[in-house]
Formats: structure tokens, C-alpha cells, sequence
């Protein structure tokens, strides 16, 4: 196999495996925020007095379950736009 | 095909407008420059001439810094005047770079460029330390890497590092998103569609644009607030309020 279709090969897995690793890295906090969302307007609901700290609160925590997602979204980046292996 | 391809290319990378000696200046810089300007002279119409009864303008900026103001105190516990220039000004520029492509036309968001997001984070990240010294002294702030155990001194160096790309790339990504779902579909639908299928994405982009700077300001504040000492536990110790 010469270096031209080793490439090529590198370059589709890349682009397929950035596709898998957002797809599959959005699932896990996307559920995370749900459920931080859906308890956070629980609470706003019982208690709308709170409702500023409460929102503040969330919106932090969401950044943190997000973070995952951002790493997913680094490494697809990276596959796409800064693959070490293949030599552009 | 190649024309969606060139719109995502156009929406990604930055163009160099022009060559300033060897310095090659990007839309991003001279949009981030008018942003400033526009800030700047905003601010000095504001404030001369300040009045104990305020017109529409003083009234509207001593909203604005008032709300800031308790956003910090709230998550702070101290007095927010030494913290609010930074973060007052992170949030304003964020927020005005974020929505600046939706209220002016053909202007590309500063922040949908990674350069920005990654120097407004190491920003945070620097300031950190300089608030937690300025309020521990130098030996103090190095203790809290030792908390709650000396074990999880790798763990405190990773999370802040690991913070600060997430900060960037949170902003970036967002913005860069935004804009990259109007590009493509301005690229894809037909002529009189356009519009219809654009316009609801840009209206969102105003919504994900302002919660992304609360979200950066807020953040900033908490980890700012992390690192200095809380009023409460120096006037335990006896220190000046």
C-alpha cells in the first residue's frame, strides 16, 4: 500500500471517527442537562423567590456538563483540522 | 457541493484584510477594535457630566453596572468594586462581540474566532492567581492547590488547566457554530428560502449569544471567587474588613 492511499484511508476514519466522537460524546451530558434543567425549574417552580441563585447555579453547573461535550468537540476538531498523522 | 464547502471555509477561517508592516490584521482584529472604540466612546458620553438625577443613558450604564455588581456580591460575598473591571469588561465585550454580527451586517463575531475566546480564558486564567495572592498572600493562595488533601495537588493543576481550554472552546464553539449553521444554510437553500430558514437561527443566535457571556462572566466570577478568601472568615482572623 502506498503512502498516497494510507493517507486517504487516515483522512476518511478521521473524518468519520470526529463525526462518532461528537455524536457519541453530546449523548451523556445532553441527558445531564436535562435532568439538571428539569430539577432546577422544580425548584424555581416551589420557590420563584430563588430564582435568581437558582438560575446563577445552574448555569454554572451546566457549564460544567457541558465540558465533556467540549472535549468531544476538541478532539473532533483536532482529527479534522490538526491531525498529527496525516501530513498535509 | 463546493459551494456549501467554500461558505463552511469562509465561516471558519479568518481573512487578513490588509498587511500592517509584517503583521497580518485579521477581520477579527478590526472588528475587535471598532468594538472598542464603540465602548469606549459610549462610555465617556455617559459619563460626562455625571447628574444626582440621571438621563435615559447614565441611567441605563448605572443599571447595567449595578446589575454586575450584585451578580458578584451574590457569589463573591465581599465587596465587588476591585473585581468589577475585569469582569465587567469580559462580559460587555463578549456580549457585544457575540451579538455584533446580528445587528450589523456582514461583520464576522470576534468571538467565532479561537484566537479571541483563547486569550479572553488565559486572561481568566492569569487573573486568578493575581486575585487569590493579592487576597491570601502568596503562601496562602499556594495552600489551596493542597486542598482538602496534599494528594490532590495533580488534580487542582489539571482542573485548572482543563478549565480554561473548556472556557475557550465553550465560546468558540457556540459562536463559530452559530454562524456556521447560517453560512451553510444560506449556501444550501434556494433563494426565497433563505430567509425563512435563516432568520430563526440568528434569533437563536442572540439568545445562545447573550447566555454564553453570562455564562463566561459568571464563571469567571466563580473562579475568581474560589480563589480569594471570603470577608467572613478574614474578620474572623481579625484582619480589616
Amino acid at each position: 500500500m502506498d503512502s498516497t492511499t494510507s493517507s486517504t484511508i487516515l483522512q476518511a476514519v478521521s473524518i468519520a471517527t470526529a463525526g462518532l466522537a461528537v455524536g457519541m460524546g453530546a449523548i451523556g451530558p445532553a441527558l445531564g442537562e436535562g435532568r439538571a434543567v428539569s430539577s432546577a425549574l422544580d425548584a424555581i417552580a416551589r420557590q420563584p423567590d430563588m430564582a435568581g441563585i437558582l438560575q446563577r447555579n445552574m448555569f454554572v453547573g451546566l457549564a460544567m456538563i457541558e465540558s465533556t461535550a467540549i472535549y468531544a468537540l476538541v478532539v473532533a476538531l483536532i482529527l479534522i483540522f490538526g491531525n498529527p498523522l496525516i501530513s498535509v | 457541493m463546493i459551494g456549501v464547502l467554500g461558505a463552511i471555509g469562509d465561516a471558519i477561517k479568518t481573512e487578513v484584510l490588509f498587511h500592517l508592516g509584517p503583521l497580518p490584521v485579521t477581520e477579527t482584529v478590526v472588528v475587535t477594535w471598532g468594538i472598542m472604540a464603540a465602548m469606549v466612546i459610549l462610555s465617556i458620553l455617559a459619563t460626562r457630566g455625571l447628574k444626582l438625577r440621571p438621563g435615559p443613558l447614565q441611567n441605563f450604564m448605572e443599571m447595567v453596572v449595578e446589575w454586575i455588581e450584585d451578580q458578584v456580591r451574590d457569589v463573591i460575598n465581599d465587596d465587588p468594586t476591585p473585581y468589577i473591571p475585569l469582569i465587567g469588561t469580559l462580559f460587555l465585550y463578549i456580549i457585544c462581540a457575540n451579538l455584533a454580527p446580528t445587528f450589523v451586517p456582514l461583520v464576522k463575531s470576534p468571538t467565532a474566532d479561537i484566537s479571541t475566546t483563547a486569550g479572553l480564558a488565559l486572561l481568566v486564567f492569569i487573573s486568578v492567581p493575581f486575585f487569590g495572592i493579592r487576597s491570601r498572600g502568596l503562601l496562602g493562595y499556594l495552600k489551596t492547590y493542597f486542598q482538602p488533601v496534599f494528594i490532590m495537588l495533580p488534580f487542582n493543576i489539571i482542573s485548572e488547566l482543563s478549565r480554561t481550554l473548556a472556557l475557550a472552546v465553550r465560546l468558540f464553539g457556540n459562536i463559530m457554530s452559530g454562524q456556521l449553521i447560517v453560512a451553510v444554510i444560506l449556501a444550501v437553500a434556494p433563494l426565497v428560502m433563505a430567509p425563512v430558514l435563516a432568520v430563526p437561527v440568528q434569533l437563536l443566535g442572540l439568545l445562545t449569544g447573550t447566555i454564553q457571556a453570562l455564562v463566561f462572566a459568571v464563571l469567571t466570577i466563580v473562579y475568581i471567587g474560589g480563589a480569594v478568601e471570603s470577608r467572613k472568615k478574614r474578620i474572623r482572623k481579625g484582619g480589616q474588613t
